[in-house]
């Protein structure tokens, strides 16, 4: 299961530089742009083959728009998407349609991905016939196997989606999404909307599908603890940017950025007995509109342990501090070291505005 | 204050006119049911508690487990028309789910709170943040609209919006969502209720605005000594907040306790389940979840007898009394209630055995088990 054994520089996906700009227009008949809504804003990283990459944040970090891009369900504004060494980052609709079987994509939302109006047969074998596949044995037998492999009664083929519980028609996307047997699964939150028991059996079902099948994932999450769970690599996004980057263990043993920890710090423990005693680093206010983000480090606005030079004026790359463990920060060695420590931070009235 | 809250039986006679309730909010043998074209659908069937002010109740189970429809009867927000509710709620010494539709609407508000799931929905965007504050509390008050306005800002710079006397006339839809949710837990607090419920008031937020509010409402309570139920389905949330906790589970409490007897030495099997599916950050990674198998059932159709029989993994060491009859909550170590035809050692030999060191994944601490034992 470790990142060394999946023949690490194998790279399945690259991606690099990627942005999205969404254009700010004013105006009814004579548009014009005012501004951009720069949520993704030069990412960079790449998938190896088996491997899963967990891309973690909060809402509006722009994770949900780089899985849409790399499915070409957006298109970049800039930068460069590698699949397979094919640059699908412009390649036009016919000449991507044959490489879309190797990426899919789950869903969020079960409810509203699948469509009311047809059968469970008819929207797992769509793929099928969108893509002109002949199966051995027909369609129907194809989609029976999928609905048995993702733990569902192959009878139900004439079912609608209003028949199934949440976790069931959770199950149903994942056998759509597997019906071509792709390379890459993009799952954008493919647990969040299901309850607690539910989620784990979903889980469970990924990872064994994951072996069985030798699936590459890329999964989008806010959940740290379930992205800890799957993922064998965690990128941490915010405001449109990577700021941290490395393994599973590397990043939520010895966090470098200081968003990590926060964000780390702040999730519930299930265990009353740490209550107390348990140090949290309180971020004040929101996070800053990705229309007009802050100079230099987008984080100093939030920062507890921003600095007078720098933080505020120069923008921080991605480095490796680390084999593997990157970080987008000016300050990260002398945090780590203890030479810089927190402030008691005031609310910051301005990132609210 | 000490642990005074205690379960009456599920299934007490009712003796409202003779009852005297002794501890703020007292809930005895709730049952709300709602008759569809499908059947009756019994969303709460038989549920009881205390709970005395300064304290934090959570309420714990999946959707569908009736969790948060108990907080809509004793909020009072349920439709007389097509809803069936029996049982008693007493609320500061009166009895709501016999009273007047308009009683309760005045207890609304001042003696009792609701902070909902989704802030955007639950706002009116028709009308400014400080409207909607300064309507409750007018309400209760005979101030004037500028006295109300100052409350307003009052309240908002309370829950830590900044610079609250501009925010006041902004809309809903102005907000961010931890924003908004802060402005709700303005207008629910605008009153200074002595009971505040709040449905699961950061499900919908990140985790570090879940953070922050989850300390806002600790420290409300704090200053207020309101006494606080927690609805949620994030056992983490609860462990953070909560003293005693309710687990629900086809409209039906199936455990309770203190949070400290619940998360270490839990006896209900299910409640072990919703421990093995929750990954958690705070141990060393897991190779696999231990999900609960099979899904939550139809509460038109609850399964006969234990309603988790179904899905439970030791039904078969109770020769079929799990099918044949539905357990009741009793008492297995004071304060701690169990609904579950296993016997108390047998339940504490499988958490001891089976359950906990898969869960946790390190030796268990010595020190966790002779307590309970006894």
């Amino acid at each position: 299961m470790s990142v060394q054994d999946r023949a690490p520089g194998n790279a399945l996906l690259e991606v690099s530089g990627l942005r999205k700009h969404f254009p700010v227009t004013r105006g009814i008949i004579f548009k014009h742009q005012i501004g951009a809504v720069k949520a993704v804003d030069g990412l960079s990283f790449s998938i190896r083959k088996g491997e899963t990459v967990g891309l973690v944040g909060e809402s509006g970090c722009g994770k949900t728009t780089t899985g849409r891009m790399i499915m070409r369900l957006e298109e970049p504004t800039d930068g460069k998407i590698v699949f397979e060494g094919h640059d699908i980052t412009h390649m036009r609709q016919r000449r991507l349609r044959p490489l879309r079987r190797d990426i899919q994509m789950i869903f969020q939302d079960p409810y509203s991905s699948l469509n009311p109006r047809k059968t469970v047969g008819s929207i797992v074998g769509a793929p099928f016939r969108l893509q002109k596949m002949e199966t051995e044995g027909g369609i129907k037998k194809s989609v029976q196997e999928l609905l048995e492999l993702v733990g569902l009664n192959p009878e139900h083929y004439n079912r609608y989606p209003h028949e199934f519980s949440g976790g069931q028609r959770q199950r149903i996307g994942v056998a759509r999404t597997l019906a071509l047997r792709p390379k890459l699964i993009v799952a954008d939150e493919p647990v969040s909307a299901l309850d607690v028991s539910i989620q784990a059996q979903v889980i469970n079902l990924l990872e064994d599908l994951q072996e069985e099948l030798d699936l590459t994932y890329l999964v989008i999450a806010h959940d740290l603890s379930v992205v800890r769970h799957i993922s064998d690599r965690v990128a941490v996004m915010y405001l449109g940017e990577i700021v941290e980057l490395a393994s599973r263990d590397e990043l939520y043993q010895r966090p470098l950025h200081p968003y990590s920890t926060a964000l780390l710090s702040a999730v519930p423990v299930p265990d009353p007995s740490k209550r107390k005693g348990r140090e949290r680093i309180r971020l004040t206010g929101d996070v800053p509109s990705p229309l007009n983000p802050p100079a230099g480090c987008r984080f100093h606005t939030r920062c507890p342990f921003v600095q007078q030079t720098r933080c505020a004026d120069e923008w921080p790359e991605l480095r490796e501090l680390r084999p593997g463990h990157q970080v987008a920060c000016h300050w990260a060695e002398d945090i780590e070291a203890g030479r810089i420590t927190p402030k008691e931070r005031v609310p910051v009235a301005a990132t609210e505005a | 204050m000490g642990k005074s809250e205690q379960l009456t039986g599920s299934a007490a006679a009712p003796e409202a006119s003779s009852y005297t309730p002794t501890e703020y909010l007292e809930v005895r043998d709730l049952r709300i049911h709602f008759p569809t074209d499908d059947g009756l659908v019994k969303a709460v069937d038989g549920v009881s508690f205390a709970l005395s002010e300064g304290r934090t109740l959570g309420i714990v189970g999946e959707s569908g487990s009736g969790k948060s429809v108990s907080s809509l009867g004793i909020m009072g927000l349920y439709n007389r028309k097509n809803s069936k509710i029996s049982g008693e709620i007493w609320l500061d010494g009166q009895e709501i789910v016999g009273a007047s539709a308009e009683q309760v609407r005045r207890m609304r508000g001042r003696k009792m709170a609701m902070i909902f799931q989704d802030p955007l929905s639950s706002l009116n965007p028709f009308y400014t943040v400080g409207n909607q504050i300064i309507e409750a509390y007018r309400l209760h008050n005979d101030v004037t609209k500028q006295v109300a306005h100052k409350h307003a800002i009052e309240m908002l710079d309370r829950v830590g919006i900044p610079q609250p006397d501009r925010r006041v006339d902004d809309y809903p839809h102005h907000f961010s969502g931890g924003m908004r949710q802060r402005a709700m837990i303005a207008m629910a607090l605008s009153c200074d209720p002595q009971l505040l419920i709040a449905d699961e008031p950061t499900t919908a937020l990140d985790v570090t605005v879940q953070a922050q509010i989850l300390d806002l409402i600790r420290d409300l309570q704090e200053e207020f000594n309101s006494a606080v139920i927690m609805i949620t389905h994030d056992l983490g949330v609860v462990a953070e907040v909560a003293d005693d906790v309710l687990v629900m589970y086809g409209g039906k409490p199936v455990e309770f306790g203190d949070v400290e007897t619940l998360f270490h030495r839990p006896e209900h099997p299910y409640t072990w389940g919703l421990m093995g599916s929750m990954p958690r950050l705070d141990r060393p990674p897991t190779e696999r979840l231990l999900p609960i198998k099979g899904t939550p059932p139809s509460l038109i159709n609850l399964p006969t007898g234990c309603a988790f029989h179904p899905r439970c993994a030791y039904r078969e060491l109770n020769n079929g009394k799990s099918e044949a009859e539905v357990p009741q909550l009793v008492e297995s170590v004071p304060g701690h209630k169990v609904a579950c035809h296993l016997p108390h050692e047998r339940r504490q030999q499988i958490w001891a055995e089976e359950i906990q060191p898969k869960v946790t994944e390190e030796p268990l601490a010595s020190t966790d088990f002779e307590e309970g034992a006894p």
